[in-house]
């Protein structure tokens, strides 16, 4: 168990990982409350074993232990599905450039120039903030559209070296039409490198999540994020610091795990990258 | 050289001519407007404000008037907070992000080009095993986590800083948010410059001035470090665009009187005159700082002025 070994880093990382998602979907079953529930004679409850709250109370007494889980859950759930979306227009964009070439592919790669200059974080606020308070779909695509473009130049680039490799002139001879080929062979051999960069992108889209949320654009109460809690607690560090500590912790865990799982990934699936 | 600036310099128009054109019709796009949420107006006072404020006219007279007025210098009043003048509500503000920003890039440029040489004069020591597992550490984790954070240990346990808040003059308040919105540029500057010192170290002309009996400190300092510079000199592009958007995070996180709050709070109240003010200023210091950054870099390195921009 050699832990630079980039295949026992992948292992653990992806062991946390999953100890978390079993967490955030079984985790808030095993505790008596619900999210939503204000117990009013535990406000404000140091963790411990007052009364079932294990890690505490905020000040309207619920469960800081099950709204941390089904915040988890809910970032877990943006990060993935948003990743989903940027990971589709992303391959479909930098394929099709790849793939047609010239000047289609010209132009296609100025956009994701142009867009490259933008500050993204500055859009998915006046987006969110505009269009999408409380509307986790609106929330999704608005962060999911800013995060495809680094995807969109690295797959477009690996379908230029693919097109050029010997095994393609041969499918081509073969009589593939340009669909087959793209399917059968250029996807297929673009899904190492896709599932690098989305598992580097999922934190990257549970940050986006969190901070909207931290700033009151995403989930709406009483639902909890892991971004509104820390919100909610940095507001109450002087009296509860717990409701601070507990969702930072396991927020940064979550990103932690996502980041080594896709670091060793990196390493281990392609290793010309570094 | 001249030329190359003043060629960059004029790009700069056609792009901020488009994005204003395209903020000036998202925002108005998005449902509800001005005064649909003040619930207490009658409909007459509501019809009355938006012909004060020229909303009741066609769009494209609208726009045309912004860019008019835009064009005098004048970017409108803010229709949410008292009429102000936006000019002056974001010029008001602007001192303190830029104070913030300055700070941080400072506390970055200065601290991450210390600890990336540090790491190079002690190879396999502490501080060059424990950079890369910290940068990648320090990069994972947004501001509105290590912010909080930070001021939970600094401010409230130790009681070295104050948490949050702001009195003009007053430094102390200015370096949780300073630190805090540095971390990350501190961590890639280091990494940057440890790669980068490493790369040069290996060029034959250092070879030579260590033959020649300079010390390593010596032609670490007075012969690697210009050359290795120039990749850290690229990066300060991306990392003042990480500075703009990064102040309007850590602003909120440490509740600062800048420019930042006006975003969100405009965006959510539909001020118009207000978000495009904030577009404007903040899409203007983006371009201006990837401009610098360019420039600098041009001046470094001639081959970069004679390729087409």
């Amino acid at each position: 168990m050699n832990p630079r070994e980039p295949r026992t880093r992948a292992r653990l990382a992806a062991l946390v990982l999953g100890a978390l998602v079993v967490l955030a979907l079984l985790g808030p079953a095993a505790s008596p409350y619900s999210y939503r529930a204000l117990d009013w004679r535990h406000l404000a409850v140091p963790p411990g074993f007052i009364a079932h709250h294990w890690l505490g109370t905020d000040a309207l007494g619920r469960d800081l232990y099950v709204r941390t889980l089904s915040g988890l859950r809910l970032s877990l759930l943006i990060g993935v599905l948003a990743t989903g979306v940027s990971v589709l227009i992303g391959v479909a964009w930098g394929a099709g450039a790849g793939w047609a070439g010239g000047r289609v592919d010209a132009g296609m790669m100025r956009v994701v120039d142009v867009l490259y200059a933008l500050p993204y974080l500055f859009i998915v606020l006046i987006l969110a903030a505009l269009f999408g308070r409380g509307n986790i779909a609106v929330l999704l695509v608005a962060i999911g559209a800013v995060g495809w473009l680094t995807l969109a130049r690295v797959v477009r680039a690996q379908t230029l070296s693919l097109k050029r490799q010997p095994f393609m002139e041969a499918a081509r001879a073969a009589g593939l039409s340009d669909l087959q080929m793209l399917r059968r062979h250029v996807l297929p051999n673009l899904a190492g490198t896709v599932v690098v960069y989305a598992t580097l992108m999922v934190p990257q889209m549970i940050v986006y999540e969190s901070f909207l949320s931290f700033l009151g654009l995403g989930v709406e109460p009483p639902r909890a994020s892991l971004g509104s809690l820390i919100n909610a607690g940095a507001r109450q560090m002087l009296s509860a610091p717990w409701l601070l500590l507990v969702p930072a912790v396991v927020l940064i865990v979550l990103l932690l795990a996502f980041n080594v799982l896709g670091d060793a990934l990196r390493d281990v699936l392609d290793p010309h990258q570094r | 050289m001249l030329g190359y600036a003043l060629r960059r310099i004029a790009g700069i128009f056609p792009v901020l001519l488009i994005l204003l054109t395209v903020s000036f019709f998202v925002i108005r796009l998005a449902p509800g407007g001005p005064f649909a949420a003040a619930r207490a107006l009658s409909g007459r006072t509501r019809a009355q404000l938006r012909q004060r404020y020229g909303l009741d006219r066609p769009l494209a007279v609208q726009y045309a008037a912004y860019l008019r007025a835009l064009a005098h210098g004048d970017l409108g009043r803010s229709y949410s907070l008292r009429d102000e003048p936006v000019a002056g509500l974001i010029g008001a503000g602007l001192p303190v992000s830029a104070e913030l920003g300055a700070a941080a890039l400072a506390l970055g440029a200065l601290g991450g080009i210390a600890l990336g040489m540090a790491a190079v004069l002690r190879r396999g020591g502490v501080i060059d095993r424990a950079l890369s597992p910290l940068a990648a550490v320090t990069l994972a984790l947004p501001s509105f986590v290590t912010g909080p954070l930070l001021a939970l240990i600094v401010g409230v346990w130790l009681r070295w800083l104050p948490v949050a808040g702001w009195q003009p003059d007053t430094p102390r308040d200015l370096v949780l948010p300073a630190i805090t919105l540095a971390l990350p540029l501190i961590a890639s500057i280091a990494r940057l410059t440890r790669a980068s010192l490493l790369e040069v170290l290996n060029a034959s002309y250092i070879r030579t001035a260590r033959a020649r009996g300079l010390g390593r400190a010596r032609v670490l300092w007075r012969h690697a470090l210009r050359p290795a510079l120039v990749p850290v000199v690229s990066y300060l592009g991306p990392a003042a665009t990480y500075l703009v958007t990064g102040s309007l995070v850590v602003e909120s996180v440490f509740e600062l009187p800048g420019t930042g709050r006006y975003l969100v709070m405009g965006a959510i109240d539909r001020d118009y005159t207000l978000v495009m003010g904030m577009v404007l200023v903040y899409g203007t210091l983006t371009l201006l700082a990837n401009l610098g950054a360019d420039l600098l870099h041009a001046w470094l390195d001639p081959r970069v002025r004679h390729e087409s921009p």
